[in-house]
């Protein structure tokens, strides 16, 4: 694995973050940087914080940050709303995206899109532009434009689930996409389309980070780092074969590191 | 967790009808007795019938007490400190719209009904009713073409009494209730509708209710006759100024539909609310119920509640004709202090009738907000059947919903089939939106149209937008 040029600014920076919810500490001391165009991965146990370090930089209301700061293209994003940093590129990709009764799945795509595309000063898409832009989306997810006119997410099975977030990622071109356990409730076949268009997605100036606890999906997506998380904070960093070590030895060792501690 | 103050703010959007008309008007003295009563009359110059029929009510009200079974709280009504007429200064007979004082047509204008010739609505036939008197009614050359009636209710007593005789208080007897008989005593205005056998009325008709003064109740009156083989979509819209006194409203609307007859009536309800404090507002108890005399005849009843300090309000249908239909579909937002105990009674008397309720309410705020509903089957109405359901949805933790539902039925072969869901706005759905761009309160915006889908596919096109417009506009700040 080739590690990438150094000398672009970091799309994302979390530094020394420490975090709580209801003043239960959740993370303590988390430090990633991410550059554009490079592939992340964590790893971890259940209930490590994987899944509250997205949220919180997600912008989810829930988690008081005590320390360490979150910076997205060079700024601190601590005061921006959760809408806000969507508009601007971050996006997080749901472990179990939210059921909402009601309201039509292509509805919520179109004003999602365009709530980016305003802030990129992009022209907003009507209906009709909106659905050719959609149905070339589609594709790279296999899914029937029949799910568009469903509400959102609701009645969806866990793999038309993933893979709505994976169009909403296509949609939204951000700068920035952390897929959380994105591979969990997949069969091999929906593995094989979420990743695929993941891939097709990305670029040179995406950057990703791929939260799972498995190498199955790393089999698919090449990550250039991986990192190892345990009691909210990262234990280990390096490269993709980390996580064919963590695959073969289990999780075991790092409940022993955080014994050590 | 969504931050307190999030969950507050989303539902108090300043009320933008708030404004009084500077204008000359007649009233009659506060109080209520025969003599009152004598004078509307006289004012009106009404036949000996009427007359009749308000004094009936009148000494039948007065033997009545005011219902307390509502899931309702509020300072009592002082019956003797109303005005029960107030009507602007104008000609005594006005020939055209020109006529009209242009101060109303102003008001009516700013309301986003324009009345004159040049601006009127095109597609929808118009009655605008100011405090006690209907001032001007839309496209009545036109309708009068297809043999469509559509007048203000004093007029239909002097041009189509026999109608009026018949029909008046045919479905809402002057005892009915103890608003509905106040209402048949000092009833001063309201609309009359007629559609003769075969036709189908070709626009929409409307009511534009708006109460100005603030010492005057209104108790309009709505009857609306379709003979068999007709059909008419009617909607009502109301109004008020912000005042920091109550006002009473108690109107009584009935309809008639005789066989293969069909009526549609909408209403979207936005009377003032009182403030936060919930000081001031519209006492909003109102009887409205449907006869389903004919055979295969339908009425359907669509409402946006979104208005109203007290909102006491079942329109029903009575389902006599054999394979008649009923429907009622509810949208009611309550925010603030504001308590509405809404809901709808279907009545199955003919065989194989049917009837639909869907019922969405919404409490935001302090309010409370109840559906109360009764479906009963008589003993002749074998193989009927009625679904209803009942969802609420809580916004912030300091609102209450209630769902009271009556079944009765004296027919086994029949079938009742009620569902009820209680929902809140999650913070993990908001959250959900929110994550992907979409702002915080079209977020909860989206959510509660979202909600009220159902209810909003049945109003008319233009009505529909307006409602989902309406509710957004109520909801601005209540979960910001």
């Amino acid at each position: 694995m080739q590690s990438k040029t150094k000398e672009l600014d970091p799309i994302l920076e979390v530094n020394n973050l420490f975090a709580s919810i209801e003043n239960l500490p959740i993370l303590k001391g988390v430090t990633i940087s991410v550059n554009p165009g490079e592939i992340h991965a964590i790893m971890g146990r259940n209930g490590c914080g994987k899944s509250t370090l997205s949220k919180i930089i997600a912008g989810h209301p829930s988690y008081n940050i005590t320390k360490g700061e979150i910076k997205f293209t060079g700024n601190d994003i601590h005061s921006l709303e959760p809408e806000e940093r969507a508009q601007s590129g971050i996006f997080l990709g749901f472990q179990y995206p939210i059921e909402i009764p009601g309201v039509s799945n292509l509805e919520f795509l179109r004003v999602a899109t365009n709530a980016r595309r305003k802030f990129l000063n992009k022209e907003e898409l009507d209906t009709f532009d909106f659905e050719d832009l959609v149905k070339e989306k589609l594709d790279l997810v296999k899914m029937d434009s029949a799910f568009l006119s469903r509400s959102i997410n609701q009645g969806f099975s866990g793999g038309e689930k993933k893979r709505n977030e994976i169009l909403q990622m296509a949609l939204l071109e951000p700068k920035i996409a952390i897929l959380d356990e994105t591979d969990s409730g997949l069969d091999i076949d929906a593995l094989r389309i979420v990743a695929s268009g993941i891939k097709k997605i990305s670029n040179e100036q995406t950057g990703i980070i791929l939260i799972t606890h498995y190498q199955r999906l790393l089999d698919e997506i090449q990550p250039d780092y991986v990192h190892v998380m345990a009691d909210g904070q990262i234990i280990k960093t390096g490269e993709s074969d980390l996580a064919l070590e963590l695959e073969k030895y289990g999780y075991e060792w790092t409940d022993n590191f955080i014994k050590e501690q | 967790m969504v931050s307190e103050n999030l969950v507050k703010d989303v539902v108090s959007e300043p009320y933008k009808y708030g404004f009084v008309t500077d204008i000359e008007t007649e009233k009659i003295s506060k109080g209520l007795n025969e003599d009152t009563i004598r004078l509307i009359s006289e004012k009106k110059e009404e036949p000996q019938y009427l007359l009749n029929f308000r004094l009936n009510a009148f000494r039948k009200w007065q033997k009545m007490e005011e219902p307390n079974w509502a899931d309702l709280g509020y300072k009592k009504i002082d019956y003797q400190d109303i005005i029960y007429y107030s009507a602007p200064k104008q000609k005594e007979k006005i020939s055209s719209l020109d006529e009209v004082d242009p101060k109303l047509l102003e008001t009516f204008d700013k309301l986003g009904i324009p009345l004159t010739e040049q601006k009127k609505l095109t597609n929808v036939a118009v009655d605008a009713v100011f405090d006690s008197v209907s001032i001007a009614t839309t496209f009545r050359k036109e309708l009068a073409e297809h043999g469509v009636i559509f007048c203000s209710i004093s007029e239909a007593v002097k041009d189509h009494s026999n109608l009026i005789e018949k029909y008046l208080g045919s479905v809402v007897p002057a005892n009915d209730n103890y608003f509905a008989a106040l209402n048949s005593a000092v009833f001063s205005d309201g609309s009359f509708v007629y559609i003769p056998k075969g036709v189908k009325c070709p626009m929409d008709l409307s009511s534009y209710f708006r109460i100005n003064s603030g010492d005057s109740g209104q108790f309009e009156r709505t009857l609306i006759i379709a003979e068999e083989s007709s059909s008419v979509s009617y909607l009502e819209g109301c109004t008020a100024p912000m005042f920091d006194t109550n006002t009473l409203h108690a109107a009584v609307v009935e309809l008639i539909a005789l066989d293969d007859a069909s009526i549609k009536y909408s209403t979207v309800q936005n009377w003032y609310a009182g403030n936060e404090e919930g000081v001031g507002g519209i006492f909003n108890f109102v009887t409205k119920r449907g006869k389903c005399l004919g055979k295969r005849s339908k009425i359907s009843w669509s409402q946006v509640e979104t208005g109203s300090a007290i909102t006491w309000k079942y329109p029903s249908c009575i389902l006599l004709g054999e394979e008649s239909v009923g429907e009622f579909y509810s949208v009611a937002l309550t925010n603030n202090l504001q308590q509405a105990d809404t809901g709808t009674k279907m009545i199955h008397i003919g065989p194989r009738t049917k009837s639909t309720i869907v019922s969405k309410g919404i409490s935001a705020g302090n309010s409370i907000n109840s559906y109360r509903g009764l479906v009963k089957m008589g003993s002749k109405a074998s193989g009927s059947r009625n679904y209803s359901q009942c969802d609420s949805m809580l916004i912030g933790d300091q609102a209450a919903a209630n769902t009271f539902p009556y079944i009765q039925s004296q027919q086994p072969n029949s079938e009742i089939e009620h569902e009820a869901s209680t929902c809140r706005i999650s913070e993990d759905q908001l959250f959900y939106l929110q994550s992907r761009g979409i702002e915080f309160e079209e977020a909860v915006s989206m959510m509660v149209s979202g909600f009220c889908r159902d209810v909003f596919n049945q109003l008319p096109m233009e009505f529909a937008a307006e409602a989902d417009k309406l509710l957004a506009l109520k909801l601005e700040g209540s979960v910001g």
